[in-house]
């Protein structure tokens, strides 16, 4: 007898189904993903009014809770959270509390204190927010804004946003994500949100030493050469490869890396036509991709910075009005008994 | 008096009941009577003899006194976590009238005066007994060898490393030699440092999808091939602890076959549960070796029954809630486990994974012969026993269970078979209150 299947997503659901946390793709159906990506499509005009504001979390705290420095997605969060006019609180953890011995749950204990109504968690190791969604009290939510290897949820579904804009449909496409799936959150959620709204097939680009053990049973197929792998491509996803990764006998050199590995006009040109390149960023040229590619015609690199701010405004309203269902459907029970 | 010493004096009569002895002998509607800490009679002479007390055993299961090779007590040391007093109480809820109490103690039992300190408090507060199980590094640091001499004088059963790997093969052949000088088993937990490195989860399909750093089967084969080959060379008896992959069990049985003098143990938490108890990243299925796949679950079920793998130990290893309550990568491996060994071996009879006598043998027979002793209930042996009712079902939750530990993963789950008694030296370590 082994133990049963304890997956993540049940912690992030209510009970009818509706987000409650966003910590993972995993166990988010199709119709959930859509929804996600529909919401956001309605807030992207909200980036273009003069006055950038809705009132969905008018009232609300918000704690972007970032033990992992990342100006980047931390600055989308602020932004998405201050478009939904919520109140913004910005911790750097990773210079306070717990680098003075305060456990992670000591920590959460006090900011729950302080009243907030969501955190926005970036963590470097993995199932730190889903330890935090299980330790905090009823009726605060949750976002996972990247925990180590595992998820990165809301990077995920802003290039799946920004794949619909350019495709128009998921059906059909094929995708590839190129260079250091081993280490990528974003890729693990890439997978997994393009296998759920439909593409035909996802292509993993990379070298044996930056794959994880069985990655075809997460939905992709594995390529090693580059070129036979841009083949018909709809969309190619370049992950960022940190530096560090070259020392520890992962890969020889950045030179090797780049000239098997690197997106270059000519290795574009073996794609379909229309293919678009996807990068999460922050870039490293002449590393993963060619300028002249980044800057390109095909790039869409600085879309996906724009739909960020909607998939997080999209996600967190969502997730918020979870709660507040959930906390009235208590309420009622409680009446009732 | 110590519990190693026999009992003298009160007598206890056990009567009615299944005996189920390590070695393979079953008989119904038994009559033990124990005295002087001895089994004093059996059958007709026992169901005649007056004693002081007599226990009615019907429909309960009479077997050996379970034996623990891996237990860990935290004393001295981390009192936190548990002493000797509260986890060899919770080892006798359980059924074991021994434990081999884990060298990974604060400090480190690497000398004759740590062992004679933990012979002394288990002399006095332990149910049952205790033996040392001694460090065969310097402070478990993989570097430099203990004073294995002294050890042995002092006491321990054996020596290893506990569940801290010897830093390479060179060091790990002399800890071989050294041993085998004094005639002590080495018990060696199988792992490549270098191939597991900061891995803390199998490295297969849920790692691969959680991002958790994985520990390759690899890192455990290599690693049990390259102890058996030093084993055969230096001539050492070997005990392989805490096997995870269907690969070591093949290993294990070739050599066996050689005639090298090797045997093995499996924790119980890993006949039952695979990779996937961490698809919740729930940190109190988080153990070293990892919880591996469903092919090395049932290999290692077989290894049991073949009796390739002599014992099935618990791998106790009490925590106090803070090593727990934090990111699975944060949190410190290990459950407590050691109340619960016989019922999740009752879960596999029931699923018919294995049988009663297989498990009776792989908790009492086969673990005491690994380190040199008998546990047999014919008379004339030592009285360590227990007495369990295996259809009662219980529920364990933290406030039930004794350990000091507070992450058993079987809280709140229904299981099977109950302790009425464990008896250790003649005396009583536990008895159910009567209801």
């Amino acid at each position: 007898m082994t133990a049963n299947d304890p997956s993540p997503h049940h912690l992030q659901l209510t009970r009818d189904g509706q987000l409650r946390h966003f910590l993972t793709l995993d166990g988010l159906d199709r119709e959930l993903l859509t929804d996600i990506l529909d919401t956001a499509d309605s807030f992207i005009e909200v980036g273009e009014r003069t006055i950038k504001k809705v009132p969905l979390l008018r009232g609300r705290t918000v704690v972007n809770l970032f033990f992992e420095s990342s100006t980047r997605t931390r600055s989308t969060f602020e932004l998405a959270a201050k478009r939904l006019s919520a109140d913004v609180l910005n911790l750097d953890i990773s210079t306070s509390a717990t680098s003075k011995g305060e456990s992670l749950s000591d920590t959460l204990l006090n900011l729950e204190a302080m009243a907030s109504d969501m955190f926005v968690v970036r963590h470097s190791q993995s199932g730190a927010p889903h330890f935090i969604a299980e330790s905090v009290t009823p009726g605060v939510a949750i976002i996972n804004a990247g925990d180590g290897r595992h998820a990165h949820p809301t990077q995920a579904m802003l290039d799946m946003l920004t794949i619909r804009q350019h495709k128009g449909t998921f059906e059909g496409l094929k995708v590839a994500i190129v260079g250091d799936v081993l280490h990528s959150r974003v890729a693990r959620s890439q997978i997994r949100a393009l296998n759920e709204l439909g593409a035909a097939e996802v292509r993993i680009i990379a070298p044996g030493t930056l794959l994880p053990k069985d990655v075809e049973s997460l939905g992709c197929t594995i390529e090693y050469d580059m070129a036979k792998g841009m083949k018909d491509l709809d969309v190619v996803i370049m992950l960022r490869l940190q530096k560090e990764r070259m020392e520890g006998a992962l890969l020889p050199s950045e030179r090797e890396f780049y000239r098997l590995y690197g997106l270059s006009q000519e290795k574009l040109a073996l794609a379909h036509p229309d293919c678009i390149v996807m990068h999460p960023g922050p870039i490293n040229r002449g590393v993963e991709i060619e300028s002249a590619v980044a800057d390109g015609p095909h790039s869409v690199i600085l879309n996906q910075v724009t739909n960020g701010i909607a998939i997080r405004m999209a996600v967190m309203s969502m997730a918020m009005g979870g709660q507040v269902a959930e906390r009235q459907r208590k309420q009622s029970e409680r009446a009732r008994s | 008096m110590s519990v190693t010493e026999q009992h003298e004096g009160a007598s206890l009569k056990i009567v009615g009941g299944r005996l189920i002895d390590g070695n393979g002998a079953e008989s119904d509607n038994v009559a033990l009577l124990i005295r002087d800490g001895r089994i004093a009679a059996t059958g007709d002479d026992a169901r005649r003899a007056t004693a002081d007390e007599t226990v009615t055993a019907e429909g309960c299961v009479i077997a050996p006194g379970f034996v623990d090779l891996c237990c860990n007590l935290r004393e001295p040391g981390n009192g936190q976590k548990g002493n000797i007093a509260s986890e060899t109480r919770a080892a006798a809820h359980g059924g074991f009238s021994t434990v081999c109490a884990s060298p990974e103690t604060s400090p480190v039992n690497d000398s004759g005066a740590v062992t004679h300190l933990i012979r002394d408090v288990a002399a006095t507060r332990s149910p049952i007994h205790v033996l040392p199980v001694g460090a065969v590094t310097r402070g478990l640091e993989g570097d430099l060898l203990s004073d294995m001499a002294g050890l042995a004088a002092a006491g321990c059963v054996a020596v290893g490393n506990g569940s801290k790997g010897v830093r390479n093969a060179r060091i790990l052949r002399r800890c071989m030699a050294y041993a085998q000088t004094f005639g002590l088993t080495v018990m060696f937990s199988p792992e490549n440092l270098a191939l597991a490195a900061d891995g803390y989860a199998h490295d297969g399909l849920v790692t691969s999808r959680l991002g958790l750093l994985g520990i390759p089967e690899v890192a455990e084969t290599t690693a049990v091939m390259e102890m058996i080959l030093l084993a055969e060379e230096t001539g050492v008896r070997l005990h392989l602890s805490q096997l995870s992959c269907a690969r070591s069990v093949e290993m294990l049985a070739e050599a066996r076959q050689r005639g090298v003098a090797v045997t093995a143990d499996v924790a119980m938490h890993q006949l039952l549960f695979t990779e996937s108890a961490l698809a919740g990243f729930d940190s109190r299925f988080h153990v070293r070796p990892p919880l591996r796949r469903e092919e090395d679950r049932k290999a290692l079920i077989a290894g049991v029954r073949a009796g390739t793998i002599d014992a099935i130990v618990s791998q106790h290893q009490p925590h106090d809630s803070a090593a727990k309550q934090a990111p699975l990568a944060a949190t410190e491996p290990g459950l407590s486990s050691v109340e619960s060994v016989l019922s999740l071996g009752l879960e596999l009879v029931e699923l018919n994974e294995m049988t009663l006598p297989e498990l009776v043998r792989a908790l009492t027979s086969g673990p005491a012969a690994a380190i040199g002793r008998k546990a047999s209930l014919q008379e004339g042996e030592i009285a360590d026993l227990c007495v369990f009712d295996p259809a009662e079902y219980w529920t364990p939750d933290n406030n039930t269970l004794v350990s000091a530990g507070r992450h058993a993963p079987v809280t709140g789950r229904e299981l099977p078979g109950v302790v009425r008694l464990t008896v250790a030296a003649g005396r009583i370590a536990w008895q159910q209150p009567a209801s």
